[in-house]
């Protein structure tokens, strides 16, 4: 069904940036299927409807959990319709054929690519929409469609200088049977011709934003219905044995307890109810699963031991030339060892989902990142068909990942057809992070060969951890995918590094006992913190500075422009005043490098408190996603992907013993506050004529260079994300290790 | 039965005294722009104010608020355009927006006593309030922004 695996495969094969337009054209095709969508007046294609006092509807396909997507996709659309964007309102789309992503092919956002995706399949539909209105207008003159143009929202006919608006056009006009054809290499506007695009527009989601009105799924109501909480085991793949389900019934404003497989649930007539019988609620879990016997701590030991045994192979990620070859021919060697360890998505809004299910149909509301993945795997808990169920799109209280599995959804189905009545399910924030999902721990290995010259020659990478794939897909999926888990190895590559002559990544799998994940950022959270260190370092023992290191590694013009624009930015390499220090990194993002891709170049200052407290004061950044469709929308998602990444490598980290989280809510799971986070200055580098990535570009960098500023400072290396007051104070206390 | 005034109205509960506000106020009252977030006060998603002062939600008791004044995001502005709402969409602060309620209930508190907050002061006092999309330079600059026309 959504096949995050096949990406690259997918993508080099269609070559969709290429202009191989056949790919795009059933997206924009016709009206969708959901029968609310159809026969409405003015509507114009699945995206496009205008009323005829001119305002104009479009469709937006992806949810919105903060990254702007609803305002960024419809400008997309308005673009090519030459929309004047002031009369524009956007809609959430259904959960609908029409709106699936031309790669997933479903309605599903992760991995920063739905305005990549979705870049032509909507720029023809507003293409065609505007030809349609064209059409008719022409159609109504009796003049011939191709002397026909548009200025904003209005057709023209410039021979007879007669103007009619697009409102006025709609009222006598509809979708054709057959729309007309758009051939995208031809029929679309080039970047300079651009209106909308290209300029910061104003976030159409904001103003319920600051009112109350905006609706996430927590705030869904309907009438009826029941309150319920869901507690998972503390185990992947366990469940209730025993509980005190019978007492627990008894309790005050209690309707029920359901013990599913998986998972117990407590059902209220209020939520408060439900909250104070689930502290009373005790369950005995199966025991004999693998993740019983999870202690980090000591995992993370085996999982070093792992990284230096050479009999331990991996699964290749990405290479170039021989890495082993000109590894063992090199003059010198420099190992070095990275540790990060699982993080919380910690996402403000608690997981939660409301269902009713009734025989005539089954109604969800919920915030998520996966609505037809939703629609299927609720009709399957249920035995249901899929277009029984009705998924209504809520606002997302963050997604990062979370929200990309729909497992709250299936459990408040099942609770909803156990009890009868429509249930909204709701996890306590302990029962959230208790059964959270995690970016998985990893320990990483990096050896680097030089020549006699101190010239970089080979790059050997080995990342240990548990793949994430089967956990959020199904059992098998890592498999069918020949092991390779995008997920957990983005970024332990140097696409752009192309000096490096001989490079190699692999993956050592280590067994699936815990409810790994997406995170935001994903694998590069770590691997660049590795990348970017040992960078770093090796600029260190050849006596290079760090950014004219990566200069000398890189022939990507891109790569270099941003390289030297967060030098000018930051002011690297002049004299600096005070007890701060700065530190570089370079990160790409995304899938498909290294044909395209994201890139950012970051530089962090920061400084120490005597009790080990770093402090990050500036924070540079300079970012290239291709074509910036929204500019002022891209610079808010790098400021909020810096706050995130520096926010898991200073504080953030998960811990289990006997498999059982350790923390419980924000007291003991600390995330960065107000007081905590620097100046952010972000410069949005626009390139080419298609956007890429943006909404996790801002993570990579901010391990590597919290870490690289912290050696320019002290002259110590940080190897151990989150790098807390007792990590650091023994890094200070720690020998300097030898070349 | 509980009486107490929300956004200027005559309200009640039946949920019994230990109830926090939170849930009164989401459940009963059907006012969902005060959020839940961790339910021990570490996050501040479901500031409100009572009798002028902001307060967790999540941790006040209903009885406690019997006969006072309790101002929710709905009501801090009868048209949603007090200067912190008008700043919030100026300077484009919320992204997941889920804290914000919160957040803007706390600022409002600060500005309700002190027009001309120092960034320090504006830091100091918000700092209770979590952000997991990492909006707080734009919190800072919205408030910054509000306080020139309060």
């Amino acid at each position: 069904m959504i096949d995050l695996e096949l990406f690259d495969f997918k993508v080099s094969r269609r070559a969709f940036l290429g202009g191989s337009a056949g790919l795009m054209f059933g997206f924009a095709l016709g009206l969708p299927k959901t029968a609310a969508a159809q026969g409405a007046p003015g509507r114009l294609n699945a995206y496009v409807s205008i009323a005829a006092d001119g305002a104009i509807t479009i469709q937006s396909p992806v949810a919105e959990m903060g990254q702007g997507i609803m305002t960024g996709l419809p400008m997309i659309v308005a673009e090519e319709l030459d929309a004047d964007w002031s009369r524009v309102r956007v809609e959430q789309s259904p959960v609908d054929a029409a709106y699936h992503h031309p790669i997933f092919k479903a309605q599903y956002v992760v991995a920063s690519i739905s305005t990549l995706g979705y870049w032509t399949p909507l720029r023809v539909a507003g293409a065609q929409a505007r030809r349609v209105l064209m059409n008719a207008a022409a159609e109504k003159w009796g003049v011939p469609a191709s002397e026909m143009s548009t200025e904003p929202s209005t057709v023209v006919h410039a021979a007879s200088g007669r103007k009619m608006s697009y409102g006025e056009i709609a009222s006598f006009a509809s979708a054709p049977a057959a729309p007309p054809a758009i051939d995208p290499a031809k029929d679309l506007k080039s970047a300079d011709q651009y209106r909308i695009l290209g300029k910061g527009t104003q976030r159409v989601d904001v103003p319920a934003k600051t009112t109350g009105a905006a609706k996430y799924g927590i705030d869904a109501r309907v009438p009826g219905m029941a309150y319920a909480t869901f507690v998972r085991p503390p185990v992947r793949g366990s469940g209730p044995q025993s509980s005190n389900a019978a007492e627990v019934k008894k309790l005050p404003g209690v309707v029920d307890v359901v013990q599913l497989d998986h998972g117990v649930a407590v059902v209220g007539e209020t939520f408060d109810a439900v909250r104070k019988a689930r502290r009373q609620l005790k369950v005995t879990w199966r025991a004999g699963l693998p993740g019983d016997g999870i202690d980090t701590d000591k995992d993370l030991e085996t999982y070093l031991g792992d990284g230096r045994d050479p009999k331990r192979v991996g699964v290749e990620w990405k290479s170039k030339g021989d890495a082993a070859k000109a590894l063992s021919g090199a003059a010198s060697t420099v190992s070095r060892e990275f540790l990060s360890d699982h993080v919380y998505h910690a996402q403000m809004e608690p997981m939660n989902s409301t269902a009713d299910v009734r025989r005539d149909g089954i109604d969800v509301w919920v915030g998520t990142q996966a609505p037809t993945r939703t629609q299927l795997d609720v009709a399957k808990a249920l035995g249901a068909s899929p277009e029984m169920v009705r998924v209504h799109q809520q606002f997302l209280g963050g997604g990062f990942g979370r929200r990309a599995t729909v497992e709250a959804s299936v459990d408040a189905a099942l609770v909803s057809r156990a009890v009868n009545r429509p249930v909204k399910l709701v996890l306590t924030r302990e029962d959230d992070l208790w059964a959270g999902t995690f970016r998985p721990m990893t320990t990483q290995r990096i050896d680097v060969g030089l020549d006699a010259a101190g010239e970089m020659v080979a790059w050997r990478h080995r990342v240990v951890g548990e793949p994430v794939g089967d956990f959020v897909y199904q059992p098998g999926y890592i498999k069918a995918a020949k092991d390779r888990d995008v997920i957990f190895m983005m970024g332990a590559e140097l696409p752009y590094y192309d000096k490096v002559p001989n490079w190699h990544s692999e993956h050592l799998m280590e067994p699936e006992r815990t409810r790994v994940a997406a995170w935001r950022g994903i694998g590069s959270g770590y691997t660049k913190f590795a990348v970017e260190s040992m960078l770093d370092e090796v600029a260190q023992i050849t006596k290079k500075d760090p950014l004219e290191f990566r200069l000398s590694l890189t022939t990507d013009a891109r790569a270099r422009r941003l390289l030297q624009k967060v030098g000018e930015m930051s002011g690297w390499g002049k004299k600096r005043a005070g007890n701060s220090a700065l530190g570089l990194a370079f990160c790409e993002y995304g899938a498909f490098t290294p044909k395209f891709g994201s890139m950012i170049a970051t530089v962090a200052e920061v400084s120490l408190s005597k009790n080990g407290v770093i402090r990050v004061h500036n924070y540079w950044a300079a970012a290239d996603a291709g074509l910036a469709v929204n500019p002022s929308a891209f610079q808010a998602q790098v400021e909020s992907a810096v706050v995130w990444g520096l926010s898991c490598c200073l504080k953030e980290r998960v811990t289990m013993t006997k498999g059982q989280v350790q923390q419980s809510n924000f007291h003991e799971y600390q995330i960065l506050r107000m007081a905590e986070t620097p100046q952010i200055h972000v410069e949005v580098m626009s390139s080419g004529t298609s956007p890429t990535m943006v909404g996790e570009l801002g993570v990579p960098g901010t391990g590597p260079c919290v870490a690289n500023a912290f050696f320019a400072l002290t002259g110590k290396r940080l190897y151990h994300m989150p790098f807390t007051p007792a990590r650091v104070q023994a890094a200070l206390k720690a020998k300097k290790i030898e070349a | 039965m509980i009486n107490f005034v929300v956004n200027g109205a005559e309200a009640y509960s039946e949920q019994p005294g230990d109830t926090p506000l939170l849930w009164v106020l989401r459940d009963e009252l059907g006012l969902t722009g005060t959020k839940y977030g961790c339910g021990v006060a570490h996050c501040g998603a479901c500031t409100v104010h009572v009798n002028g002062q902001s307060a967790r939600a999540c941790v006040t008791p209903v009885s406690s608020v019997t006969g006072k004044k309790v101002t929710t995001i709905e009501g801090l502005s009868p048209s949603g355009d007090h200067p912190l709402q008008k700043a919030w969409v100026a300077e484009q602060v919320p992204q997941c927006g889920y804290c914000q309620s919160g957040q803007i209930m706390q600022a409002a508190a600060l500005l309700a006593r002190n027009k001309k907050p120092t960034r320090e002061q504006i830091v100091s006092h918000m700092n209770g309030n979590l952000c997991r999309c990492g909006t707080y330079n734009r919190i800072i600059a919205a408030v910054q922004r509000a306080a020139k026309e309060v």
